[in-house]
């Protein structure tokens, strides 16, 4: 216990005497969680919109200023030519081009039905699927309103109608920071964790301080248990300063338990340390270990549906979710945070972090050698 | 000269040497495109959802069946009452719950009118739109069949024409995002990393000492990243032709020409980190976060420039990778010409000469 005492001493000495590292611990957090949530808004807002209008009737205006009403478009021309139209779509000036045909008045009042032509630029899949959903649904509306001029409403539904209402849970102003800050402050948790952790036994090999260590008497998990613990701390910490800051600047308060988040966080925590550790003992450089954790925590992080929708993978990949420590902390950030889930609701994926943390710091002790 | 391709030959065996390095530089690349390409879509499929059916008839039913047989839904449960719904939410079983009244079907045969809700889990709100959107989509399809709705007056229909992607698949929008990614790694982190790895143990001073001019040390650095980048700009290609199916609409030549550019571009960025950073640690900091983060988040593959605050708008100008993307987007997916480029070509020759001159200027030849 004694000796454990001493090397958390030493541990805490070398962080703390080190201003640059200990900068960065605090401050990438706080920059990041303040910029990064403005930059990463899926919110599909301001679709660039040009009409192409043969028609020139009082309808076709109408449905054009309806349409320039709403919050989601912004008309960039009204024009008569599609090939004009199309030079807007190449220069990336429009995102989708409305065509009203000539005939378009004409053929709405005397033959009853007619037909409106959008050309959708769909390299962002997403944003052409919405952006055609609301704008099929203004013409909708519009269309309502023709036959409201023509017909005289009776009192009762002529035709069969189911009116859908739609609510939305947990999140009622579909404010996009809300679901990001969670899932950003996870990131940050986890890249400072494994990157610092996987950086510290290396730099113990590269200049030599590690022989020292392995002619003491120190046992092994005496060494490993040091170099986790301080970062346990540090990683808790930036969890605090993470929370007190998605509550300051974007006024988050977690729906569930505070305490729920610690508990996870500090076996979760333990996972990502193991990992770094790791790495640590597999590297013999700096660089190589950065290499290599950047490259491990690239994949995690990027399949662990911070981004897109882990149900949307394919099988394969969500197979390989179920081994990612970081998918199951953005989920359970997510539940406790924006549902107020409790401790009982993500029993499951405490205890699978759990296994993780017991396997990777387990394989770390195992694989660091005292021999060269 | 001789001196010079001696020089590039020692640079060679510094790289080779390391083949732990060498695997993660070319890997890398490899499973970036492998997983933005199959992985990764911004496409909502398979969605869990929950029905609670407080009528349990045969309008209901048929409608679940069509909800049930989309490949955007998956129905996985049926729910006894409102007070079951918050619990599955909570559990984070379901992301959408359909909600149908009690005497569904009567209300629709004789008030010719019958509620539906839907209940989405809007923790993620693009989700909750989508669906929400999908789900509309497919009701109003099912409303548009009943009897008593086909042929009503004044109708307009819509007809949709997806451009340049009409499969609407993720990959041609990550395919060239990946490529700016991996460029702006390989040359601009592994370069500056070497040459501040020579001022951190000492043989820098070596190499100062030597007839050889500087800048001539610095330009055969580069060269075996160069190289290495052609190599994956080759085998980013190919995956993406071969393995994801995105075809490459417009001029090889140009493309490929427009991909050297831009990873002289990079290399100069390193160049410049280089001469900055006096440790290893501090340049790999200013490569993650000043470049890596901002190629991420400010260039416009992942997140639309367009939704940002305007300072942030701004400052995505000075990330040649935005640049970059652009360009590629346009040569490769909608196959057009030079001349829709050329500017932002400009602007990257721009920021090459720039980098270059000032990381010139900068270079110590003399060490403290």
């Amino acid at each position: 216990m004694r000796v454990l005492r001493i090397l958390l001493e030493k541990e805490f000495r070398q962080v703390f005497r080190n201003p640059a590292i200990l900068r960065m611990i605090f401050m990438m957090p706080a920059v990041q969680l303040l910029i990064m949530p403005l930059a990463a808004d899926y919110e599909v807002k301001n679709i660039n919109l040009c009409v192409v209008d043969f028609d020139h009737s009082s309808y076709s205006q109408k449905l054009v200023n309806k349409i320039s009403a709403t919050k989601y478009f912004r008309l960039v021309d009204y024009t008569d030519s599609y090939d004009k139209a199309l030079r807007y779509v190449e220069n990336d000036e429009a995102d989708l081009v409305l065509q009203i045909p000539a005939s378009f008045e004409k053929q709405l009042v005397k033959e009853d039905k007619t037909t409106l032509f959008m050309a959708l630029n769909a390299i962002n899949g997403v944003k052409a699927n919405l952006g055609g959903a609301y704008l099929q649904r203004i013409i909708a509306d519009f269309n309502q309103e023709v036959r409201m001029e023509w017909i005289q409403a009776p009192r009762v539904n002529p035709q069969p109608t189911v009116s859908i209402s739609s609510l939305n849970w947990f999140n009622p102003l579909m404010n996009y920071q809300i679901f990001m800050v969670p899932g950003i402050l996870v990131i940050l948790v986890t890249m400072v964790g494994s990157f610092l952790s996987a950086l510290n036994i290396v730099k113990e090999k590269e200049i030599g301080t590690i022989e020292q260590i392995n002619v003491t008497p120190i046992r092994k998990y005496q060494f490993v248990l040091g170099k986790l613990i301080p970062f346990w701390v540090l990683g808790l910490m930036i969890l605090t300063i993470g929370l007190l800051i998605s509550w300051a600047a974007y006024g988050i308060v977690p729906v569930g338990s505070v305490l729920t988040i610690y508990v996870f966080a500090a076996v979760y925590l333990l996972a990502v340390l193991g990992l770094g550790l790791l790495v640590s003992t597999l590297a013999n450089t700096q660089q190589q270990a950065m290499l290599l954790s950047f490259f491990l925590m690239m994949i995690f992080i990027l399949l662990g549906g911070l981004y897109t929708s882990i149900d949307s993978m394919p099988e394969w990949a969500q197979t390989f979710t179920k081994f990612n420590p970081v998918s199951y902390f953005i989920e359970v950030m997510r539940m406790v945070v924006l549902k107020g889930s409790k401790l009982y609701d993500i029993r499951s994926h405490l205890l699978t972090v759990f296994l993780f943390a017991v396997v990777l710091n387990g394989f770390a002790v195992w694989n660091y050698r005292k021999r060269s | 000269m001789r001196q010079f391709l001696f020089f590039i030959q020692k640079e060679f065996y510094h790289l080779l040497r390391d083949p732990r390095t060498m695997i993660i530089l070319f890997g890398m690349p490899l499973m970036q495109i492998l997983i933005f390409g199959f992985a990764l879509t911004n496409e909502v499929k398979n969605s869990r959802i929950a029905i609670l059916d407080n009528s349990k008839d045969e309008t209901t039913q048929a409608i679940i069946q069509q909800i049930n047989a989309s490949r955007y839904f998956d129905v996985v449960t049926e729910l006894n009452g409102y007070p079951d719904l918050e619990p599955a939410f909570q559990a984070g079983k379901i992301k959408m719950a359909i909600v149908f009244p009690a005497q569904f079907q009567q209300s629709l045969l004789h008030t010719n009118t019958a509620p539906i809700q839907l209940i989405a889990d809007a923790t993620d709100p693009n989700v909750a739109n989508t669906l929400t959107n999908y789900a509309t989509a497919i009701l109003t399809d099912y409303q548009r069949r009943l009897p008593g709705n086909v042929g009503v007056p004044f109708s307009i229909n819509t007809e949709i024409r997806m451009l340049y992607n009409p499969q609407q698949k993720g990959s041609y929008n990550f395919v060239p995002g990946v490529m700016a990614m991996v460029l702006m790694l390989v040359c601009a982190m592994m370069t500056s990393i070497s040459i501040v790895r020579e001022k951190e143990m000492g043989t820098m001073e070596i190499i100062l000492v030597s007839p050889i001019v500087p800048i001539r040390v610095v330009i055969a650095k580069m060269v075996p990243y160069f190289l290495l980048s052609s190599i994956n700009i080759g085998s980013i290609l190919l995956l993406s032709v071969f393995v994801l199916d995105v075809p490459i609409q417009g001029n090889l030549v140009l493309l490929v020409s427009e991909c050297l550019l831009f990873t002289i571009t990079v290399l100069a960025l390193g160049l410049l980190i280089s001469s900055v950073a006096d440790s290893q640690q501090i340049a790999m900091l200013i490569s993650l976060m000043g470049l890596f983060l901002p190629t991420i988040m400010l260039s416009g593959f992942m997140f639309p420039v367009e939704n940002m605050p305007v300072p942030l708008q701004v400052i995505s100008n000075i990330v040649p990778a935005k640049w970059f993307y652009y360009i590629v987007k346009n040569i490769m997916i909608k196959g057009l010409p030079f001349e829709y480029v050329w500017k932002e070509t400009l602007v990257l020759v721009g920021m090459t000469v720039l980098f270059m001159v000032v990381s010139i200027r900068k270079f110590k030849t003399r060490l403290e």
